[in-house]
């Protein structure tokens, strides 16, 4: 996973509330593998009308908001579904970084697996923000190691936990890191076996259950 | 940390998982149970790409629901990219020799109906799907949560995952809620109560004793709505209600099994004394069969009450909210929701789909007819040869509306299932997002009660006088 450090990209504004997983990506487009790419697909609802045509005011499709890499949004970002799908349309459109006062759960573990930083900023800040972009200004720096997000001449602190910081920062993924614990993991169970019976399927008192 | 005090329900569960912490905190835990299906392609395609194989493949369990289509079963399907879906499931699960209710199992239905109606759902499991309606589970007693695609290839390759201790909230519901009133009009009343981000970072457990008034199946209705007030799990403590539902259950442990289960399930309620970091607390009695209105499951009012009026919003983002609700939904401020009127009902989904459910909306139709079309999908394959021994069935067409074979269908018309645009939808599902059920499509919430209360006179109707002089 490509690591995140700073960056320093045009931000486009989305001044709504509970943008939930369901706008980021529509359900109909979640047969995809993912090779196929997912971000022309993201907040397709909102960004092109009955006719496939974009819609020329929504903020993604303004030309000099083109090639955005930051997020500017409102409340419970990605709330809903537990779609990575909605991961991988950001991602794939081209934004790195979500910046709003409170994300979905599922979504921001989902959006740190992908290397997408949800950053949380005081609704405050966020309307701010929202008023310096919708002013006409675009470029922000987001410097993860700091944990501040530079725009204008304006400094705000933003939050993350501080595991997934780190994760972001070192482009981790679990995966390698669990299996160097296989040997704990494997004594864990096998005593879980003696100790709760009833919550394994493998065992010989095991169900003759349809299936 | 809980250390030697009092304990939750919850750290009880959590702290029998933990199999290490590291220094950060993060907490490797065991995985009890994973469900997946269809859409759960991306994670077997991450295992593919690595080489990897399925762990513990006993602790894997697939269902077909979200792709199935509900006509027509034993024919080949149509759709080419719903066929391919439902194999691709069929393909993934015999490739790595999981155990797997497809398409064509006499228990097919809805991954969290399935799970619970078979007693592969017990308490003091952790069980995690790849679906954010996970929470159903807690109802059991289990902590179970909503993953993503990376997450269910974690969990996949090593039976286990990574998590951060979530904080602890209890939910009381106190006192008794008044007749006609279900587990959906609770769910949603604490959703309009603590918004639908009022229980992120939290692991709720529901308690009081409108809480423990509640059937299992009442209880699966809750807990499943935890996600939409941002909760990634719900919890109901195990009581002799539990037992009772879980005994003779196919997976559930047999005869002395369940005994010796039983006594370590009865110790899972909280200790007296056990804190919480937050606590809410409704009165049952003030509870009102509630519907949604605008976008957002928190969007929710008693169906007695009018709409809001933007203008008298005091914060400018609540009134934009409000704003783009209404438009959307088609709907002005100050109307009385009793007014709205209602293209179709959808009596089905992982949130009311049960048995009980059924029987609720059928005592509302019993001798009366809809006036707007409706699909009425049961949860699983085994509760609608129930409700057809029960007669429900012959209730439901008698009334007009399509009784139809188990799946997600049209609450999120993955299977060609959709409400039209600009059509409204009386349903008693879990979300009345933009588009969900089809594009452009209008969705309000309610109970089965409600939703075939709104079938027979056509418009948002509250219920009660319809049950009167009936069960």
């Amino acid at each position: 996973m490509e690591p995140f450090r700073s960056l320093t990209a045009k931000a486009c504004p989305l001044p709504m509330s509970n943008v939930d997983t369901d706008q980021l990506i529509p359900a109909r487009f979640m047969s995809r593998p993912r090779s196929a790419g997912y971000g022309d697909f993201l907040l397709y609802d909102l960004r092109f009308d009955a006719a496939a045509v974009p819609r020329p005011d929504f903020p993604l499709n303004r030309p000099e908001r083109a090639g955005s890499a930051v997020l500017v949004t409102r409340r419970n970002f990605g709330s809903g579904s537990s779609r990575e799908a909605a991961a991988y349309a950001l991602l794939d459109h081209g934004i790195r970084c979500v910046l709003a006062p409170s994300f979905g759960d599922i979504f921001s573990s989902n959006a740190v697996n992908n290397g997408l930083l949800p950053a949380r900023m005081e609704e405050d800040a966020v309307e701010a923000l929202l008023a310096w972009l919708d002013a006409g200004n675009a470029e922000v720096t987001v410097d993860l190691e700091s944990r501040v997000l530079a725009a204008g001449g304006t400094r705000w602190d933003f939050a993350i936990d501080p595991v997934w910081r780190t994760k972001l920062l070192n482009g981790w993924t679990d995966l390698d890191l669990t299996l160097s614990h296989r040997t704990a993991i494997d004594a864990f169970m096998e005593a879980d076996h003696a100790r709760r019976p009833w919550a394994w399927l493998d065992g010989p008192a095991g169900p003759a259950a349809l299936g | 940390m809980a250390g030697n005090g009092p304990r939750t329900l919850f750290d009880k569960v959590w702290e029998a998982h933990v199999i290490l912490t590291r220094e950060d905190g993060q907490a490797l835990l065991q995985i009890d149970r994973h469900f997946f299906h269809e859409g759960s392609h991306h994670a077997f395609n991450q295992l593919r790409a690595r080489g990897a194989r399925v762990a513990r493949p006993s602790q894997n369990i697939g269902v077909a629901d979200h792709y199935v289509p509900t006509r027509g079963r034993g024919n080949a399907i149509a759709d080419d990219t719903i066929r391919r879906m439902v194999q691709q499931l069929s393909d993934n699960a015999a490739d790595h020799g999981l155990r797997l209710f497809g398409l064509d199992s006499p228990a097919q239905g809805i991954v969290h109906v399935v799970g619970p109606e078979q007693g592969l759902t017990l308490p003091g499991l952790t069980v995690v799907c790849g679906d954010s309606h996970t929470s159903t589970h807690g109802a059991l007693g289990a902590l179970a949560f909503g993953i993503g695609a990376s997450e269910v290839a974690h969990v996949l390759t090593t039976q286990t995952l990574w998590q951060r201790r979530p904080k602890r909230m209890r939910i009381a519901v106190e006192g008794s809620t008044g007749p006609g009133i279900a587990a959906k009009d609770i769910a949603l009343s604490i959703i309009a109560r603590i918004g639908t981000d009022g229980a992120q970072g939290h692991a709720v457990e529901y308690a009081g004793s409108a809480i423990r008034a509640l059937s299992v199946e009442g209880r699966l209705t809750l807990c499943n709505l935890s996600i939409e007030s941002g909760a990634r799990s719900g919890m109901v403590a195990p009581d002799a209600t539990t037992l009772d539902f879980l005994r003779g259950r196919p997976f559930a442990p047999r005869e002395d099994a369940f005994d010796r289960a039983a006594e370590a399930w009865l110790a899972l309620p909280g200790d007296p004394g056990a804190e919480f970091d937050r606590e809410v607390v409704l009165d049952g009695a003030e509870i009102a069969p509630i519907v949604t209105w605008g976008v957002s499951p928190e969007d929710a009012l008693p169906v007695t009450a009018t709409l809001p009026d933007p203008d008298r919003a005091a914060d400018p983002a609540r009134a934009a909210q409000i704003r783009e609700g209404l438009d959307y939904m088609g709907l002005h401020a100050g109307q009385r929701i009793a007014d709205i009127v209602v293209d179709r009902v959808f009596i089905g989904s992982c949130t009311n789909s049960r048995i009980e459910d059924l029987r609720a909306a059928a005592a509302v139709l019993s001798g009366r007819r809809a006036r707007i079309p409706g699909l009425v999908s049961p949860g699983s394959t085994l509760v609608k040869r129930q409700a057809e021994e029960e007669g429900l069935d012959r209730i439901f067409t008698a009334a007009g509306l399509e009784w139809v074979e188990s799946g997600c269908s049209m609450c999120v018309g993955m299977n060609g299932d959709l409400v039209g645009a600009g059509e409204r939808c009386a349903s008693t599902t879990n979300r009345n997002f933009k588009g969900r059920q089809g594009k452009g499509a209008r969705t309000h919430l309610m109970s089965p009660a409600m939703a075939a209360a709104a079938a027979v006179t056509g418009h948002l109707t509250d219920v009660r006088p319809l049950l009167e002089g009936r069960a």
